[in-house]
């Protein structure tokens, strides 16, 4: 059973940067913004008047009867999905109780939730939707992709806050390891543009209020960072045993050597800046795939702008790499993307999935004067040139409650 | 308010083409809502509370299970109203 391996086989997204992965990666890498003004009049009631919305609106790729009984995360799970199916080679004719679907959401259908207390307080009870639950329930996208597909070996949904997403991945990476499933459909989403959350996150003071310029409000790394940006949308990957996927004659983009998963014990919401515990799953990601620091040559970084968090992970990567900290380029992507909570693990694992496959470290936007405090090679403005042969690269991500997850992912 | 049948069957056929996606042109009197039409209990819950809206009348909810076809939903409306 050790002997499983775990390639990945297909991609899907639906990003402030595009309505899919190729729109996406092009935008990344020509170190573009997705993030806009709010066009809503609620924003007024905010300190912060912009995030990064889909580029694309599920309307524009989905059925109306379909989107009324869909919450928003789950109309982006299935967006993203169908495209990471279709890019799989739309494999139907496997066995369904060897198939699973592992997506993650953050918070969930926040957005339903809060329209239908509307509706309840508007209307009364019969005016609430009869689909409320189904779709305000965090495994609602998971469970809706699950059906499409028919997926028989577990639909599940790990929720760890903003490390969601690379959980997800990890607990579909698992499933094939231990012999649970051959092929699962795996990511995360997240649809939490709306004045309630954000309000929450504004009165944490975790959101940037660079109202006077938004698409330079994301700046991981710049010393004059004030917060995350709030972003909206979901990355998907359909990851498969090796075996399998040779068998089938699936393209096969890359491996995922392992993971590594820890909890910081520390604070609800504010970084241990020890960072042992990010330091600790980083040793854990590499033992379990059986790489080394010197493997690594590129990182997606969880460096979502915050004062605090970008140093303090910074400072752990470096302790985790050593010296060996010089030759990885460090990407923060967020920089471009906002924060997609939930989603963000699962857009950076296609970020990296991406970056293998072209050899370039896409870049980090809105760095004018790189904060001293950070002490790793971080690639600014334009996408930097991986090297040829074997190599190897890192997502972390990390979420409020002291969650962190490490994901590795090899060339193949 | 009289409420003709003619009106009310078209009312419930933009209801149910809103609500489940069913084509109204499909949508006739002897049409059932589940075996014909396959509109699943949440979606008939939706059609229910669409049709109270749209004719101002009130279905309980032990007369939804009576109401079968579209041709029961008609004439239960149309009884309501009068």
């Amino acid at each position: 059973m050790s002997q499983r391996r775990v390639v990945v086989t297909g991609l899907g997204a639906t990003t402030p940067l595009g309505g899919d992965v190729d729109s996406t990666w092009k935008a990344l890498l020509a170190g573009q913004s997705g993030v806009r003004l709010l066009t809503e009049d609620w924003r007024e009631l905010l300190p912060v008047h912009f995030a990064a919305r889909v580029a694309t609106e599920p309307a524009d790729q989905m059925e109306r009867v379909e989107m009324r009984r869909l919450d928003r995360s789950e109309q982006f799970a299935l967006v993203a999905s169908r495209e990471a199916w279709k890019d799989a080679g739309s494999p139907d004719d496997i066995d369904k109780e060897r198939l699973g679907v592992v997506i993650a959401s953050g918070i969930g259908g926040v957005i339903t939730l809060l329209d239908q207390f509307v509706n309840l307080n508007e209307k009364g009870a019969r005016g609430v939707s009869p689909h409320t639950v189904p779709m305000l329930m965090p495994n609602g996208p998971a469970a809706n992709v699950g059906l499409e597909l028919q997926a028989k070996a577990g639909v599940h949904t790990p929720v760890s806050a903003c490390a969601s997403g690379a959980e997800a991945i990890g607990y579909a990476f698992e499933m094939i390891k231990n012999n649970r499933a051959d092929i699962i459909v795996t990511g995360g989403v997240e649809a939490a543009i709306h004045q309630l959350p954000m309000a929450g996150f504004a009165a944490m003071k975790a959101l940037s209020t660079r109202n006077d310029a938004p698409a330079r409000a994301s700046r991981p790394y710049d010393l004059d960072r004030d917060g995350f940006v709030l972003g909206e949308g979901g990355g998907i990957l359909v990851i498969e045993e090796y075996e399998h996927a040779k068998a089938r004659g699936a393209k096969i983009y890359c491996e995922i050597g392992g993971q590594g998963l820890t909890s910081d014990g520390y604070h609800i919401a504010a970084p241990d800046p020890e960072g042992s515990g990010v330091q600790r799953a980083i040793k854990f990601a590499l033992q379990n795939s059986g790489l080394s620091t010197k493997d690594i040559v590129h990182l997606n970084a969880h460096a979502t702008s915050t004062p605090a968090g970008d140093v303090a992970e910074a400072n752990a990567l470096r302790k985790a790499l050593g010296s060996d900290a010089d030759h990885v380029a460090v990407s923060a992507t967020k920089s471009m993307t906002g924060h997609l909570l939930g989603g963000a693990g699962a857009i950076e694992s296609v970020f990296i999935v991406k970056a293998l496959q072209d050899r370039l470290a896409p870049p980090t936007i809105n760095i004018e004067n790189l904060d001293p405090a950070v002490t790793v090679d971080v690639v600014r403005d334009t996408p930097r040139q991986l090297p040829a042969g074997d190599i190897a690269a890192l997502n972390d991500s990390f979420g409020f409650g002291g969650h962190n997850v490490v994901l590795a992912f090899k060339s193949l | 308010m009289a409420l003709s049948q003619a009106d009310v069957l078209a009312g419930i056929k933009e209801i149910v083409e809103e609500v489940a996606g069913i084509p109204a042109a499909s949508i006739e009197f002897d049409k059932n809502f589940t075996e014909d039409l396959e509109v699943d209990s949440l979606s008939m819950v939706e059609v229910v509370v669409a049709c109270e809206e749209r004719f101002g009348v009130k279905i309980p909810d032990e007369k939804v299970t009576d109401l079968a076809t579209v041709g029961d939903a008609v004439n239960f409306i149309v009884n309501a109203a009068a």
